[in-house]
Protein backbone atom coordinates (compact mmCIF):
# COMPACT_ATOMS: atom_id res chain seq x y z
CA UNK A 1 0.00 0.00 0.00
CA UNK A 2 1.44 3.45 -0.76
CA UNK A 3 2.54 5.46 2.20
CA UNK A 4 0.03 8.38 2.88
CA UNK A 5 2.03 10.34 5.53
CA UNK A 6 5.75 9.96 3.64
CA UNK A 7 7.22 8.32 6.65
CA UNK A 8 7.72 4.95 5.60
CA UNK A 9 10.76 3.69 5.60
CA UNK A 10 12.11 0.16 4.03
CA UNK A 11 14.49 -1.16 6.36
CA UNK A 12 16.94 -3.40 4.49
CA UNK A 13 17.90 -6.52 6.29
CA UNK A 14 21.70 -7.76 5.28
CA UNK A 15 23.35 -10.13 7.17
CA UNK A 16 26.37 -8.55 9.33
CA UNK A 17 29.78 -8.03 8.06
CA UNK A 18 33.05 -9.36 9.58
CA UNK A 19 33.23 -6.24 11.90
CA UNK A 20 30.18 -6.27 13.27
CA UNK A 21 30.19 -10.37 13.81
CA UNK A 22 33.45 -9.50 15.37
CA UNK A 23 31.65 -7.53 18.11
CA UNK A 24 34.49 -6.00 18.98
CA UNK A 25 34.12 -2.24 17.33
CA UNK A 26 30.84 -1.98 18.50
CA UNK A 27 31.59 -2.77 21.92
CA UNK A 28 34.74 -0.23 22.38
CA UNK A 29 32.26 2.44 20.58
CA UNK A 30 29.53 1.23 23.37
CA UNK A 31 32.51 1.62 26.22
CA UNK A 32 33.52 5.09 25.43
CA UNK A 33 29.72 5.87 24.96
CA UNK A 34 29.87 4.86 29.02
CA UNK A 35 33.32 6.15 29.40
CA UNK A 36 31.85 9.72 28.32
CA UNK A 37 28.84 9.67 30.95
CA UNK A 38 30.82 8.57 34.20
CA UNK A 39 32.42 12.22 34.36
CA UNK A 40 29.35 13.89 33.82
CA UNK A 41 27.52 15.41 36.58
CA UNK A 42 24.80 13.73 38.35
CA UNK A 43 21.94 14.37 37.90
CA UNK A 44 20.45 13.12 41.37
CA UNK A 45 19.27 15.59 44.25
CA UNK A 46 19.74 14.29 47.41
CA UNK A 47 16.61 15.00 48.20
CA UNK A 48 15.95 15.44 52.10
CA UNK A 49 19.18 17.87 51.89
CA UNK A 50 18.14 19.38 48.53
CA UNK A 51 15.39 20.41 47.52
CA UNK A 52 14.22 20.26 43.74
CA UNK A 53 12.96 24.15 42.84
CA UNK A 54 9.34 24.08 41.75
CA UNK A 55 8.18 25.21 38.25
CA UNK A 56 6.90 28.99 38.75
CA UNK A 57 3.21 27.74 37.54
CA UNK A 58 3.59 24.99 40.04
CA UNK A 59 0.22 24.44 41.86
CA UNK A 60 0.72 22.88 45.56
CA UNK A 61 -1.11 23.45 48.62
CA UNK A 62 -3.71 26.49 49.20
CA UNK A 63 -3.53 29.23 51.04
CA UNK A 64 -5.96 31.89 51.78
CA UNK A 65 -4.83 35.19 51.58
CA UNK A 66 -4.58 38.43 53.55
CA UNK A 67 -4.70 41.72 52.04
CA UNK A 68 -2.19 44.51 52.79
CA UNK A 69 -3.48 45.61 55.72
CA UNK A 70 -3.84 41.81 57.72
CA UNK A 71 -7.37 41.24 56.85
CA UNK A 72 -8.39 38.18 55.42
CA UNK A 73 -9.37 38.72 51.91
CA UNK A 74 -12.07 35.54 51.17
CA UNK A 75 -15.69 36.28 51.51
CA UNK A 76 -17.21 33.09 51.11
CA UNK A 77 -18.98 34.18 47.68
CA UNK A 78 -18.39 30.06 47.28
CA UNK A 79 -17.55 30.52 43.56
CA UNK A 80 -14.26 28.42 44.09
CA UNK A 81 -16.58 25.66 45.85
CA UNK A 82 -18.51 26.17 42.59
CA UNK A 83 -16.00 25.28 40.09
CA UNK A 84 -14.65 22.99 42.29
CA UNK A 85 -14.91 20.00 39.87
CA UNK A 86 -13.62 17.43 42.69
CA UNK A 87 -16.20 18.91 45.27
CA UNK A 88 -13.35 19.55 47.65
CA UNK A 89 -14.04 22.89 49.10
CA UNK A 90 -17.26 23.56 51.92
CA UNK A 91 -17.71 26.50 53.13
CA UNK A 92 -19.62 28.36 55.89
CA UNK A 93 -20.11 32.03 55.40
CA UNK A 94 -20.68 34.57 58.51
CA UNK A 95 -21.36 38.07 58.89
CA UNK A 96 -18.56 40.43 60.31
CA UNK A 97 -19.71 42.05 63.74
CA UNK A 98 -18.38 45.63 63.82
CA UNK A 99 -15.00 45.00 66.27
CA UNK A 100 -13.69 42.46 63.28
CA UNK A 101 -13.22 44.87 61.15
CA UNK A 102 -9.73 44.57 61.75
CA UNK A 103 -9.92 40.82 60.54
CA UNK A 104 -12.13 40.59 57.75
CA UNK A 105 -11.72 42.60 54.59
CA UNK A 106 -15.84 42.57 53.58
CA UNK A 107 -18.78 42.48 55.93
CA UNK A 108 -19.24 38.58 54.69
CA UNK A 109 -16.73 35.95 55.53
CA UNK A 110 -15.84 32.19 55.73
CA UNK A 111 -16.52 31.44 58.85
CA UNK A 112 -15.38 27.57 58.15
CA UNK A 113 -13.40 26.90 55.06
CA UNK A 114 -12.49 22.94 54.15
CA UNK A 115 -10.34 21.82 51.36
CA UNK A 116 -10.47 18.02 51.44
CA UNK A 117 -7.13 17.52 49.93
CA UNK A 118 -7.82 13.75 49.12
CA UNK A 119 -10.55 15.26 46.56
CA UNK A 120 -8.34 17.97 45.27
CA UNK A 121 -6.80 17.25 42.13
CA UNK A 122 -4.84 20.77 42.45
CA UNK A 123 -6.67 21.89 38.77
CA UNK A 124 -6.71 25.58 40.16
CA UNK A 125 -10.13 26.32 39.00
CA UNK A 126 -10.76 28.11 42.36
CA UNK A 127 -7.76 29.96 41.52
CA UNK A 128 -9.16 31.45 38.96
CA UNK A 129 -12.59 31.64 40.35
CA UNK A 130 -12.13 33.50 43.00
CA UNK A 131 -12.77 37.37 42.35
CA UNK A 132 -11.42 38.38 45.27
CA UNK A 133 -7.88 37.11 44.65
CA UNK A 134 -8.10 35.25 48.52
CA UNK A 135 -7.05 31.51 46.93
CA UNK A 136 -3.94 30.55 45.43
CA UNK A 137 -2.16 27.28 45.09
CA UNK A 138 0.92 29.06 45.72
CA UNK A 139 2.15 25.75 48.56
CA UNK A 140 4.28 22.78 49.29
CA UNK A 141 3.36 19.54 48.84
CA UNK A 142 0.81 18.40 50.66
CA UNK A 143 2.14 16.30 53.23
CA UNK A 144 0.99 12.77 53.67
CA UNK A 145 -0.91 11.46 56.90
CA UNK A 146 -2.36 8.58 58.13
CA UNK A 147 -5.92 9.33 58.77
CA UNK A 148 -8.20 10.37 55.98
CA UNK A 149 -10.33 12.75 58.54
CA UNK A 150 -6.39 14.91 59.22
CA UNK A 151 -6.59 15.49 55.12
CA UNK A 152 -9.95 18.08 55.43
CA UNK A 153 -7.96 21.40 55.83
CA UNK A 154 -9.34 23.94 58.06
CA UNK A 155 -8.78 27.45 58.28
CA UNK A 156 -5.94 27.01 60.78
CA UNK A 157 -3.74 25.19 58.09
CA UNK A 158 -5.26 27.26 55.29
CA UNK A 159 -5.23 30.65 56.15
CA UNK A 160 -1.89 32.65 55.55
CA UNK A 161 0.12 34.08 58.67
CA UNK A 162 -0.93 37.72 59.97
CA UNK A 163 1.18 40.00 58.94
CA UNK A 164 3.43 40.63 62.34
CA UNK A 165 4.38 37.02 62.41
CA UNK A 166 6.14 37.18 58.88
CA UNK B 1 59.65 -28.88 58.79
CA UNK B 2 60.48 -25.63 60.57
CA UNK B 3 58.21 -23.61 62.78
CA UNK B 4 58.94 -20.34 60.50
CA UNK B 5 57.73 -21.69 57.81
CA UNK B 6 54.54 -22.69 59.20
CA UNK B 7 53.50 -19.30 60.50
CA UNK B 8 55.19 -17.31 57.30
CA UNK B 9 52.61 -19.70 55.31
CA UNK B 10 50.20 -19.30 57.19
CA UNK B 11 50.24 -15.68 58.08
CA UNK B 12 50.40 -15.40 54.38
CA UNK B 13 47.43 -17.92 54.06
CA UNK B 14 45.51 -15.88 56.12
CA UNK B 15 46.57 -12.42 54.53
CA UNK B 16 44.99 -13.17 51.44
CA UNK B 17 42.20 -14.69 52.20
CA UNK B 18 41.49 -11.79 54.55
CA UNK B 19 42.43 -9.31 51.39
CA UNK B 20 40.01 -11.65 48.99
CA UNK B 21 36.92 -10.91 51.32
CA UNK B 22 37.52 -7.34 51.79
CA UNK B 23 37.81 -6.61 47.86
CA UNK B 24 35.08 -8.88 47.22
CA UNK B 25 33.18 -6.90 49.86
CA UNK B 26 34.14 -3.55 48.51
CA UNK B 27 33.26 -4.87 44.97
CA UNK B 28 30.15 -4.98 45.74
CA UNK B 29 30.25 -1.17 46.66
CA UNK B 30 32.28 -0.41 43.73
CA UNK B 31 29.72 -1.83 41.38
CA UNK B 32 27.20 0.40 42.64
CA UNK B 33 28.98 3.15 42.62
CA UNK B 34 30.53 2.43 39.31
CA UNK B 35 27.43 1.47 37.40
CA UNK B 36 25.77 5.01 39.20
CA UNK B 37 28.62 6.81 37.80
CA UNK B 38 28.05 5.20 34.30
CA UNK B 39 24.44 6.15 34.39
CA UNK B 40 24.44 9.86 35.56
CA UNK B 41 23.64 8.56 39.12
CA UNK B 42 25.31 9.23 43.03
CA UNK B 43 25.30 5.58 43.86
CA UNK B 44 24.62 4.84 47.77
CA UNK B 45 25.95 7.55 50.02
CA UNK B 46 24.23 7.13 52.94
CA UNK B 47 25.62 4.75 54.99
CA UNK B 48 28.96 6.67 55.98
CA UNK B 49 31.29 9.30 54.21
CA UNK B 50 30.28 8.36 50.59
CA UNK B 51 28.64 4.91 51.63
CA UNK B 52 31.94 3.23 52.15
CA UNK B 53 29.99 1.66 54.80
CA UNK B 54 27.04 0.34 52.76
CA UNK B 55 28.81 -3.31 52.16
CA UNK B 56 28.96 -3.96 55.99
CA UNK B 57 25.49 -2.45 56.24
CA UNK B 58 24.33 -5.36 53.53
CA UNK B 59 26.68 -7.48 55.23
CA UNK B 60 24.57 -7.29 58.58
CA UNK B 61 21.05 -7.55 56.41
CA UNK B 62 22.26 -10.29 54.75
CA UNK B 63 22.74 -11.94 58.18
CA UNK B 64 19.91 -10.78 59.86
CA UNK B 65 17.58 -12.34 57.13
CA UNK B 66 15.67 -15.36 57.72
CA UNK B 67 16.89 -18.15 56.58
CA UNK B 68 14.41 -20.55 53.97
CA UNK B 69 15.39 -24.15 52.98
CA UNK B 70 12.14 -25.14 50.64
CA UNK B 71 10.39 -28.12 51.78
CA UNK B 72 11.36 -30.56 49.12
CA UNK B 73 14.94 -29.26 48.71
CA UNK B 74 17.94 -31.91 49.37
CA UNK B 75 18.68 -30.34 52.16
CA UNK B 76 22.15 -31.07 52.70
CA UNK B 77 23.19 -30.48 49.40
CA UNK B 78 21.53 -27.01 49.66
CA UNK B 79 23.95 -26.42 52.19
CA UNK B 80 26.84 -27.07 50.25
CA UNK B 81 25.87 -25.49 47.24
CA UNK B 82 27.07 -21.98 48.64
CA UNK B 83 30.20 -23.16 50.60
CA UNK B 84 31.56 -25.04 47.38
CA UNK B 85 30.82 -21.58 45.69
CA UNK B 86 32.68 -20.05 48.26
CA UNK B 87 35.66 -22.66 48.71
CA UNK B 88 36.70 -22.63 45.14
CA UNK B 89 36.63 -19.25 44.58
CA UNK B 90 38.97 -18.48 47.71
CA UNK B 91 41.62 -21.30 46.76
CA UNK B 92 42.72 -19.88 43.21
CA UNK B 93 44.54 -16.76 44.88
CA UNK B 94 47.12 -19.73 46.48
CA UNK B 95 49.16 -19.85 43.20
CA UNK B 96 49.93 -16.38 42.01
CA UNK B 97 52.64 -14.99 43.12
CA UNK B 98 51.90 -11.51 44.87
CA UNK B 99 55.07 -10.19 44.50
CA UNK B 100 59.10 -10.51 44.61
CA UNK B 101 60.62 -12.70 47.54
CA UNK B 102 61.16 -10.77 50.54
CA UNK B 103 63.80 -10.91 53.08
CA UNK B 104 62.93 -11.08 56.62
CA UNK B 105 65.99 -11.39 58.61
CA UNK B 106 67.86 -13.38 56.48
CA UNK B 107 64.92 -15.54 55.55
CA UNK B 108 63.78 -15.63 51.71
CA UNK B 109 59.99 -15.49 52.32
CA UNK B 110 58.13 -15.78 48.63
CA UNK B 111 54.90 -14.16 48.81
CA UNK B 112 53.56 -16.56 47.27
CA UNK B 113 51.52 -19.58 49.39
CA UNK B 114 53.10 -22.56 47.58
CA UNK B 115 54.49 -22.41 43.63
CA UNK B 116 53.79 -25.75 42.36
CA UNK B 117 55.04 -26.43 38.89
CA UNK B 118 51.70 -26.63 37.83
CA UNK B 119 50.62 -23.59 38.46
CA UNK B 120 48.29 -22.77 35.39
CA UNK B 121 46.69 -26.38 35.75
CA UNK B 122 45.78 -25.78 39.26
CA UNK B 123 43.77 -22.62 38.33
CA UNK B 124 42.16 -24.16 35.71
CA UNK B 125 41.15 -27.12 37.96
CA UNK B 126 39.88 -24.82 40.83
CA UNK B 127 38.14 -22.45 37.96
CA UNK B 128 36.20 -26.15 36.42
CA UNK B 129 35.35 -26.70 40.27
CA UNK B 130 33.77 -23.47 40.58
CA UNK B 131 30.57 -24.43 38.78
CA UNK B 132 29.65 -26.97 41.13
CA UNK B 133 28.71 -24.83 43.40
CA UNK B 134 26.47 -23.47 40.99
CA UNK B 135 25.02 -26.98 40.02
CA UNK B 136 24.55 -28.47 43.19
CA UNK B 137 22.80 -25.34 44.37
CA UNK B 138 20.65 -25.24 41.77
CA UNK B 139 19.71 -28.92 41.59
CA UNK B 140 18.98 -29.04 45.16
CA UNK B 141 17.08 -26.39 45.16
CA UNK B 142 14.11 -28.81 43.47
CA UNK B 143 13.12 -25.38 41.28
CA UNK B 144 12.65 -25.62 37.43
CA UNK B 145 14.11 -22.16 37.25
CA UNK B 146 17.43 -22.66 39.11
CA UNK B 147 18.15 -26.24 37.60
CA UNK B 148 17.50 -24.35 34.00
CA UNK B 149 20.33 -21.53 35.57
CA UNK B 150 22.27 -24.55 36.82
CA UNK B 151 22.32 -26.48 33.37
CA UNK B 152 23.00 -23.34 32.26
CA UNK B 153 25.68 -22.03 34.20
CA UNK B 154 27.24 -25.62 33.54
CA UNK B 155 27.38 -25.77 29.65
CA UNK B 156 28.03 -22.02 29.75
CA UNK B 157 31.54 -22.87 31.68
CA UNK B 158 32.27 -26.04 29.97
CA UNK B 159 32.44 -24.80 26.49
CA UNK B 160 34.56 -21.89 27.42
CA UNK B 161 36.49 -23.71 29.42
CA UNK B 162 38.00 -25.28 25.83
CA UNK B 163 38.38 -22.37 24.29
CA UNK B 164 40.57 -20.74 27.79
CA UNK B 165 42.73 -24.07 27.73
CA UNK B 166 43.36 -23.54 23.88
CA UNK B 167 44.19 -19.99 24.62
CA UNK B 168 46.67 -20.52 27.06
CA UNK B 169 48.43 -22.75 25.34
CA UNK B 170 49.81 -20.33 23.06
CA UNK B 171 51.11 -18.80 25.87
CA UNK B 172 52.68 -21.72 27.35
CA UNK B 173 54.27 -22.36 23.79
CA UNK B 174 56.38 -19.42 24.98
CA UNK B 175 56.80 -19.23 28.62
CA UNK B 176 58.22 -23.13 28.46
CA UNK B 177 56.53 -23.60 31.88
CA UNK B 178 53.40 -24.51 33.74
CA UNK B 179 54.75 -22.50 37.07
CA UNK B 180 52.74 -19.29 37.59
CA UNK B 181 56.08 -17.74 39.75
CA UNK B 182 58.22 -18.10 36.41
CA UNK B 183 55.80 -17.40 34.11
CA UNK B 184 55.92 -13.66 35.51
CA UNK B 185 59.51 -13.87 35.90
CA UNK B 186 60.00 -14.04 32.42
CA UNK B 187 57.88 -10.85 31.74
CA UNK B 188 60.53 -8.56 33.48
CA UNK B 189 59.95 -5.13 33.04
CA UNK B 190 58.11 -4.74 30.10
CA UNK B 191 57.88 -7.88 28.21
CA UNK B 192 54.63 -8.72 29.13
CA UNK B 193 52.93 -11.53 27.42
CA UNK B 194 49.83 -9.24 26.25
CA UNK B 195 51.68 -7.98 23.50
CA UNK B 196 53.21 -10.99 22.22
CA UNK B 197 49.95 -12.45 22.29
CA UNK B 198 47.14 -10.22 22.09
CA UNK B 199 44.72 -12.54 20.49
CA UNK B 200 45.49 -14.68 23.03
CA UNK B 201 44.65 -12.24 25.91
CA UNK B 202 41.35 -11.24 23.90
CA UNK B 203 40.05 -15.12 23.89
CA UNK B 204 40.92 -15.44 27.71
CA UNK B 205 39.44 -12.22 29.06
CA UNK B 206 36.60 -13.29 27.23
CA UNK B 207 36.48 -16.68 28.55
CA UNK B 208 37.20 -15.52 31.79
CA UNK B 209 33.92 -13.08 31.59
CA UNK B 210 32.08 -16.21 30.57
CA UNK B 211 33.51 -18.28 33.63
CA UNK B 212 32.70 -15.65 35.89
CA UNK B 213 29.22 -15.56 34.92
CA UNK B 214 30.06 -11.68 34.58
CA UNK B 215 27.71 -10.07 32.06
CA UNK B 216 27.35 -10.45 29.24
CA UNK B 217 27.52 -13.38 29.74
CA UNK B 218 25.79 -13.74 33.09
CA UNK B 219 22.84 -15.78 31.20
CA UNK B 220 23.07 -18.14 34.58
CA UNK B 221 21.27 -15.21 36.75
CA UNK B 222 19.27 -13.20 34.11
CA UNK B 223 16.46 -11.88 36.04
CA UNK B 224 14.03 -11.67 33.07
CA UNK B 225 14.26 -15.29 32.07
CA UNK B 226 15.13 -17.22 35.46
CA UNK B 227 13.65 -14.67 38.11
CA UNK B 228 16.89 -15.53 40.12
CA UNK B 229 18.97 -17.99 38.74
CA UNK B 230 20.74 -20.95 40.77
CA UNK B 231 19.36 -18.81 44.23
CA UNK B 232 16.08 -18.18 43.19
CA UNK B 233 15.63 -20.34 46.45
CA UNK B 234 18.20 -19.26 48.45
CA UNK B 235 18.06 -16.63 51.50
CA UNK B 236 19.97 -15.06 53.84
CA UNK B 237 24.14 -15.37 54.01
CA UNK B 238 23.63 -18.56 51.60
CA UNK B 239 22.44 -15.97 49.17
CA UNK B 240 25.47 -13.64 50.58
CA UNK B 241 27.65 -16.45 49.99
CA UNK B 242 26.91 -16.59 46.63
CA UNK B 243 26.88 -13.37 45.26
CA UNK B 244 30.21 -13.24 47.41
CA UNK B 245 32.10 -15.86 45.57
CA UNK B 246 30.72 -14.43 42.23
CA UNK B 247 32.75 -11.15 43.41
CA UNK B 248 36.04 -13.32 44.79
CA UNK B 249 35.90 -14.98 40.89
CA UNK B 250 36.08 -11.79 39.63
CA UNK B 251 39.06 -10.87 41.89
CA UNK B 252 40.82 -13.72 41.38
CA UNK B 253 40.38 -13.82 37.36
CA UNK B 254 41.51 -10.66 37.53
CA UNK B 255 44.69 -11.57 39.17
CA UNK B 256 44.98 -14.61 36.92
CA UNK B 257 44.84 -11.96 33.55
CA UNK B 258 47.61 -9.40 35.46
CA UNK B 259 49.81 -12.21 36.15
CA UNK B 260 49.46 -14.26 32.83
CA UNK B 261 49.40 -11.65 30.52
CA UNK B 262 50.16 -8.28 32.55
CA UNK B 263 53.29 -8.87 33.68
CA UNK B 264 51.77 -9.53 37.29
CA UNK B 265 53.90 -7.64 39.59
CA UNK B 266 56.54 -5.91 37.31
CA UNK B 267 56.36 -2.71 36.20
CA UNK B 268 58.45 -0.84 33.54
CA UNK B 269 61.53 0.53 34.80
CA UNK B 270 61.63 -1.63 37.98
CA UNK B 271 65.47 -2.17 37.79
CA UNK B 272 65.99 1.89 38.34
CA UNK B 273 63.52 1.92 41.23
CA UNK B 274 64.60 -1.18 42.63
CA UNK B 275 67.89 0.44 42.07
CA UNK B 276 67.17 3.39 44.76
CA UNK B 277 65.33 1.75 47.50
CA UNK B 278 65.90 -1.88 49.90
CA UNK B 279 65.00 -4.79 47.77
CA UNK B 280 62.00 -5.82 50.44
CA UNK B 281 60.54 -2.40 49.47
CA UNK B 282 61.11 -2.58 45.38
CA UNK B 283 58.94 -5.91 46.30
CA UNK B 284 56.17 -4.33 47.92
CA UNK B 285 55.93 -1.38 45.41
CA UNK B 286 55.99 -4.73 43.04
CA UNK B 287 52.98 -5.75 45.18
CA UNK B 288 51.29 -2.42 45.06
CA UNK B 289 51.35 -2.22 41.30
CA UNK B 290 49.95 -5.93 40.72
CA UNK B 291 47.52 -4.77 42.87
CA UNK B 292 46.66 -1.76 40.69
CA UNK B 293 46.17 -3.94 37.74
CA UNK B 294 43.69 -6.19 39.48
CA UNK B 295 41.99 -3.43 40.33
CA UNK B 296 41.97 -1.77 36.46
CA UNK B 297 40.83 -5.15 35.60
CA UNK B 298 37.97 -5.19 38.30
CA UNK B 299 37.01 -1.66 37.18
CA UNK B 300 37.01 -2.94 33.62
CA UNK B 301 34.70 -5.84 34.38
CA UNK B 302 32.19 -3.61 35.91
CA UNK B 303 32.15 -1.47 32.86
CA UNK B 304 31.78 -3.53 30.53
CA UNK B 305 28.56 -5.28 32.71
CA UNK B 306 27.01 -1.84 32.50
CA UNK B 307 27.38 -0.91 28.75
CA UNK B 308 26.57 -4.44 27.29
CA UNK B 309 23.91 -6.39 26.97
CA UNK B 310 23.44 -10.14 27.76
CA UNK B 311 23.93 -12.37 25.08
CA UNK B 312 21.16 -14.47 23.85
CA UNK B 313 21.85 -18.11 24.32
CA UNK B 314 22.37 -19.09 20.68
CA UNK B 315 24.70 -16.15 20.45
CA UNK B 316 26.57 -17.70 23.83
CA UNK B 317 27.28 -20.64 22.01
CA UNK B 318 28.19 -20.01 19.08
CA UNK B 319 30.87 -17.45 20.15
CA UNK B 320 32.29 -20.14 22.06
CA UNK B 321 32.23 -23.05 20.09
CA UNK B 322 32.14 -21.30 16.10
CA UNK B 323 34.68 -18.25 17.28
CA UNK B 324 36.45 -18.58 19.80
CA UNK B 325 37.66 -22.04 19.76
CA UNK B 326 38.60 -21.43 16.28
CA UNK B 327 40.41 -18.49 16.86
CA UNK B 328 42.33 -20.25 19.97
CA UNK B 329 43.55 -22.95 17.64
CA UNK B 330 44.82 -20.50 14.75
CA UNK B 331 46.63 -18.72 17.48
CA UNK B 332 48.06 -21.93 18.39
CA UNK B 333 49.03 -22.56 15.07
CA UNK B 334 50.58 -19.12 14.67
CA UNK B 335 52.41 -18.92 17.69
CA UNK B 336 54.19 -22.53 16.72
CA UNK B 337 55.22 -21.70 13.44
CA UNK B 338 56.97 -17.99 14.61
CA UNK B 339 58.04 -19.75 17.71
CA UNK B 340 59.60 -22.26 15.30
CA UNK B 341 61.38 -19.63 12.83
CA UNK B 342 62.69 -17.72 15.90
CA UNK B 343 64.30 -20.66 16.70
CA UNK B 344 65.72 -21.64 13.23
CA UNK B 345 67.01 -17.97 12.83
Amino acid sequence: MESLSNKKKVLEQKPLNLAERMYLPAIVKGLGTTMSHFFKKSSTIRYPEQVREFSINWRGMHSLKRDEEGRERCTACGLCALSCPAEAITMIAAERKPEEKALYREEKYAAVYEINMLRCIFCGLCEEACPKEAIYLDGPIVPSDYLRKDFIYGKDKLVEAPLEAK
Amino acid sequence: MDINFVIEKFALVTILFSISLVIAMYSTYAERKVAAFLQDRLGPDRAGPFGILQPLADGLKMFMKEEIIPSNASKWLFMVGPGLAMLCACIGTAVIPWGQDLNINGRVVPLQVTDINVGVLYLFGVVSLGVYGVMIGGWASNNKYSLLSAIRAASQNISYEVAMGLSIIALLLMTNTLSLKEIVAQQHGWHWNVIYQPLGFIIFMVCSFAETNRAPFDLPECETELIGGYHTEYSSMKLGFYLFAEYINMFVSSAVMATLYFGGYNYPWMDTVAGHVSPNVAALIGTVVLFAKIFAFIFFFMWVRWTIPRFRYDQLMNLGWKALIPLAIANIIITGIVIAVVNKF
